[in-house]
């Protein structure tokens, strides 16, 4: 089922959203080469919000212990992270940006 | 209290003891910290990455080493020999520390394999196994001087003072490093480090280690080699003798401030320093700021200061201030362990955060004594 989650220019380019629906948190992002891509809120590391991170390029940094993962595929890509993140479909029609859940 | 009745009172500090379990229990171990409110925008500018800064740094500290190094080596015999090598002790040892320190962070270069390369060689100039420490740091950022769950606590309360003094020269804790990287050539992981590294990076320790120690190894065959211990002098030893900068600004970090507590104004202390001390210690005496936002790297942390300062109290004035706050702080908590150093905050700030672990009471006689 698609949600909606926000109007595509509420996510600065190479930003992040934080999106909560139900009882889970998602993480939004646009990377710099203006994509959509959604994962799971929660660093796998520990319980931190990965939408107070920093995104560079189409990676997240943790902004707790500096852990990263690749937005497009979820992969945990430097320690303290090991642990791949869960990704979920994006897309953008008229102006809106929605997950699939 | 007399001092032996304070010595009693000593809490188990270790991550394996029964504090561990206790700080699970009051809520106290991974849990939502403090932040002081920065809008989301200067965040991304602060926390912007950049190769620049942290390439001129370590130009200029490669710089230094070799010169004072050169003037070590021709001073040799000398009774010139002894200044030198204290400088270049100081030079390779203490940002030795904070290069490890910032490069495991992964904040001190814009690209990643710079913050590698230079947090191996960072690493085995202080004495540190470099995989092992990066966890350990994970949990000290996780739980910032959470009794039983920290393993980077200086000092328990009251202190013990012969570890202080010993490590003056890392003669405590150079000695248990060096021992557990041996121990990790033959796939040994201390109980210890096993509670914070996960079970997928016990083969890297090892091999790492086995790295570690065939580097010292050579050292020591240089030096049976030429009759001399020079080599060491230069590799190795630094570690020990250079050691002091880096106690006197580790010290400064926590001491004396809030154990079990969630906001790091209240256990963390930031201070002014000259350039010079900066420089060695790449601008760490920012600590509160670096802890609150580990994200923000060392260059940009004196920028950060300035948006955080009406949230928080007021920094210490210079090293020698901090260091005889936390001196008489250590001295005091001697005879009363509970002492701890607690400053005012601004009317701009808001209200310190305890968190679970810590009654509103506790705080009250120590409130201003700083």
């Amino acid at each position: 089922m698609w949600i909606e989650v926000c109007k595509a220019d509420e996510i600065d380019e190479e930003d992040v959203l934080r999106f909560d629906h139900e009882d889970r948190t998602f993480a939004v992002y646009r990377t710099d080469k203006d994509e959509y891509y959604a994962t799971d809120g929660y660093c796998t590391h520990e319980k931190f919000h990965l939408s107070n991170g920093l995104v560079m390029g189409s990676t997240i940094e943790c902004p707790k212990h500096n852990g990263r993962f690749d937005v497009m595929t979820g992969q945990a890509k430097r320690a303290p992270v090991c642990v791949d993140l869960k990704t979920y479909p994006v897309k953008v029609e008229n102006g809106t940006v929605y997950i699939e859940l | 209290m007399s001092r032996l009745a304070a010595q009693k009172k000593r809490r188990d500090y270790s991550i394996l003891g029964p504090e561990n379990q206790l700080a699970q229990q009051k809520g106290l171990v991974a849990a939502e910290w403090y932040t002081s409110p920065i809008p989301r925008q200067r965040m991304k500018e602060l926390m912007k990455r950049k190769n620049g800064p942290a390439i001129r740094d370590t130009i200029i500290w490669v710089a230094a080493l070799g010169i004072t190094g050169t003037l070590a080596y021709y001073s040799w015999g000398t009774w010139w020999a002894i200044l030198a090598f204290a400088v270049y002790g100081v030079l390779y040892s203490s940002p030795g520390d904070s290069r490890w320190h910032e490069c495991g962070h992964g904040t001190a270069f814009k690209t990643p394999w710079m913050n590698e390369a230079v947090y191996q060689i960072a690493s085995v100039m202080s004495l540190r196994p470099a995989t092992p420490w990066r966890w350990s740091h994970t949990r000290h950022h996780t739980d910032t001087i959470i009794v039983g769950r920290d393993p980077e606590i200086i000092a328990p309360r009251p202190p013990i003072w012969r570890l202080i003094m010993m490590d003056f020269f890392r003669l405590y804790i150079g000695p248990r490093d060096v021992k557990r990287m041996i121990m990790h050539c033959f796939g040994v992981i201390h109980p210890e480090e096993k509670e914070y590294i996960p079970a997928s990076e016990h083969r890297k320790t090892c091999w790492e280690s086995r790295a570690y120690v065939l580097i010292f190894a050579i050292v020591i065959g240089a030096c049976f080699y030429t009759g001399s211990i020079l080599p060491a002098m230069f590799i190795g030893l630094p570690s020990l003798y250079g050691a002091f900068m880096v106690l006197l600004f580790g010290m400064t970090q926590h001491l004396g401030l809030k154990e079990d507590v969630l906001d790091h104004r209240l256990n963390s202390r930031t201070i002014y320093m000259n350039p010079i001390f900066r420089f060695l210690y790449w601008n760490m005496n920012y600590h509160s700021e670096h802890h609150m936002f580990p994200m923000v790297p060392y260059h940009a942390l004196p920028a950060l200061h300035k948006e955080m300062k009406p949230d928080c109290p007021e920094a210490r004035k210079g090293l020698w201030a901090a260091l005889s706050e936390v001196f008489g702080a250590l001295i005091k908590q001697g005879k009363d362990p509970s002492y701890t150093v607690v400053k005012p905050l601004p009317a701009t700030a808001r209200p310190y955060y305890y968190g679970p672990g810590t009654v509103a009471s506790d705080n009250t006689a120590a409130a201003g004594k700083g």
